[in-house]
């Protein structure tokens, strides 16, 4: 999709996929034939940079045609390069500046909880949209209006645009300050897939927010992508989406055998 | 025009021109929000490693943090996006560098619908509208290369603070080497009796083109490269109205806030004429290649064409 594109975002669409496939082949409540179902738990991609993996969810789930990915970021197609409600049936909020998403999504729990909807939300962020103040005043503002119905998610990569976040702008630990904000706090490995599942219907039964800290590899399933901070925003050249590609596949094939790690 | 030039991005140069003031002046310094490749104040960290200062993903952070740089002594430097050096840390900005008048250079790139395919949230049709509004604030938006250049070399004495706007795409080249100063910020680039057309930042070499055209047509089109657009050089944009009595202003930016606002708003006081805008007709901009975002957008030669020849069918 985005070497088609000839530009976007894989490494942080990579690490979240475990996450993000957790989510709707599982943990949602949604109608893709009835996209605003009042009753639908709502996915909010924080890091719109990620759209990729949000719009790969989306077309798989039913939303919209599996075909028209391939034209993600073209001129005349619904998918942009980051995600937008009026264009992409299935996108809660637009979004791609960063830090703003966990705001959003406390008004939206607190806003069914007035209405007594039952829906839960589920927000992804980024370890280096972490960095935004606003991300914690929405902790506070979330712990404070004891949000029961939000799980916010931390793709935790380690890598943003300029490097590691530990050398660019530490965050971590962010268990801990989720900890401190009134959150109740997971950590688990992002990858594996068991540890994902049982977080995120822990988190829809505790009392208040309840933050998962998600440890994931960016880039996560392309060797030459892992890592790599280079990779966060280019898209790859052909030989590249074919060596992608094929070791992908090798890993899905080995997955539904039954042989692979996780 | 200085053909032989290669195209080469104005964002490139601001890299460039701020290594030179690093080697030059030891009170420089330089701050971004984790888009140093792409801002291009990479070039100035990887030299003056302990006078550049990243701080992550958190532009409000960044502007205050130059604003405590600058009031310390310090001539500060802070580049992310256009959209969000004006858009997210407005009110830093407006509250701790313009009230404050302090000595900090937002040079903000990706300006305009040029971004391409990051779509509308990384478009930024505003920024200029926002900075004008801000008392102290001096607003530029170079043409070219070359022209940033001088633009940031001078930057450096200039008292408080500024925003300079450069672009994500690669640009022909207008002036052959670096101006010793932008002057006034309104250079008459080719001469005309009919009709006057005021651009800025990439839309200046197609208002070249629009004006070779309109020449084909018998109608002689004065081009005005407007790089200052605050404070605006009412000399010569009046001078230049007087001549023409007919105006095409022409910007990558909203109608609403830019170049096109601020020329009307000479003309108004100073010399009311018939005028059209070319620019972004208050909406959002969308995902696509640069160039295919610019035709469908309007942002062309051919549209100058086009309304230079209503406005002047409009009669005075
Ligand atoms: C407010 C804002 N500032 C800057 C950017 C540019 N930007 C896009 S992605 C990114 C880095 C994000 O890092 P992270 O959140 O860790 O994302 P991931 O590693 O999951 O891709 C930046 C700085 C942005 N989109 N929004
Ligand atoms: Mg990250």
């Amino acid at each position: 999709m985005v070497a088609e594109a000839g530009s976007g975002h894989p490494g942080g669409s990579l690490s979240s996929t475990d996450i993000v496939t957790a989510l709707f082949f599982h943990t949602l409540n949604h109608r893709p034939d009835e996209p605003k179902w009042p009753d639908r738990d709502r996915f909010i991609l924080s890091k719109g940079h990620c759209a990729p993996i949000l719009y790969a969810a989306l077309a798989r789930s039913g939303y919209f045609p599996v075909e028209d990915l391939i034209n993600l970021r073209r001129i005349d197609c619904h998918l942009q390069g980051h995600p937008d409600m009026h264009k992409t049936v299935g996108v809660e909020i637009s979004s791609g500046s960063l830090g703003q998403g966990l705001s959003v999504s406390v008004g939206m729990a607190l806003a069914m909880r007035l209405d007594k909807l039952p829906g839960h939300i589920f927000t992804l962020m980024g370890d280096g949209e972490s960095q935004e103040g606003e991300i914690w005043e929405a902790a506070m503002a979330a712990a404070h209006y004891k949000t029961d119905n939000l799980t916010g998610i931390v793709d935790a990569n380690g890598l943003q645009i300029d490097g590691f976040t530990s050398d660019v702008m530490n965050v971590e630990p962010l268990a801990a300050k989720y900890e401190a904000f009134g959150w109740s706090t997971r950590q688990i490995d992002g990858h594996d897939m068991e540890q994902i599942i049982e977080a995120l219907d822990w988190s829809k039964s505790v009392d208040g927010p309840a933050a998962i800290i998600a440890k994931t590899v960016k880039g996560k399933g392309v060797s030459f992508m892992e890592n790599q901070a280079g990779w966060h925003g280019k898209a790859p050249a052909s030989e590249q989406k074919e060596l992608a590609l094929a070791e992908l596949k090798e890993q899905a094939e080995a997955l539904i055998s039954g042989q692979g790690e996780a | 025009m200085a053909d032989e030039l290669k195209p080469r991005a104005t964002r490139e140069a601001y890299g460039e021109a701020l290594l030179e003031l690093g080697k030059r002046h030891g009170n420089v310094v330089a701050l971004d929000a984790d888009l140093s490749g792409s801002t291009m104040s990479k070039v100035f960290a990887a030299e003056f490693p302990e006078r550049f200062f990243n701080v992550g993903v958190a532009e409000a952070n960044m502007m205050n943090m130059a604003a405590g740089f600058a009031i310390s002594g310090k001539i500060a430097y802070a580049s992310t996006f256009a959209v969000f050096a004006t858009g997210r840390a407005f009110d830093q900005v407006r509250q701790s560098i313009a009230q404050p008048n302090l000595p900090v250079r937002i040079v903000a790139s990706h300006g305009g619908l040029t971004v391409g395919e990051d779509g509308c949230t990384h478009q930024s049709v505003e920024d200029i509208g926002l900075m004008r509004l801000l008392p102290n604030m001096k607003v530029i938006v170079p043409a070219d290369f070359n022209q940033t250049y001088a633009a940031v070399l001078e930057s450096y004495d200039t008292p408080g603070p500024m925003y300079i706007r450069t672009g994500r795409p690669l640009t022909p080249f207008l002036y052959q080497e670096p101006p010793a100063s932008l002057g006034k910020g309104a250079d008459v680039l080719r001469e005309g009796s009919d009709i006057s057309i005021f651009a800025c930042g990439i839309m200046v070499v197609k208002a070249l083109e629009a004006a070779e055209q309109l020449k084909k047509r018998d109608i002689s089109a004065e081009v005005v490269n407007v790089s200052i657009l605050k404070p605006i050089d009412v000399d010569t944009v009046t001078a230049s109205l007087e001549k023409t009595g007919y105006a095409v202003t022409a910007e990558e930016h909203s109608i609403i806030g830019g170049l096109g606002d601020a020329v009307a708003e000479v003309a108004a006081e100073y010399c009311p004429v018939r005028m059209g805008r070319v620019g972004i007709k208050d909406v959002f901009g969308k995902s696509g290649k640069p160039d295919q975002l610019l035709e469908e957008f309007n942002l062309t030669a051919a549209h100058m064409v086009e309304l230079a020849g209503k406005v002047l069918a409009s009669g005075k």
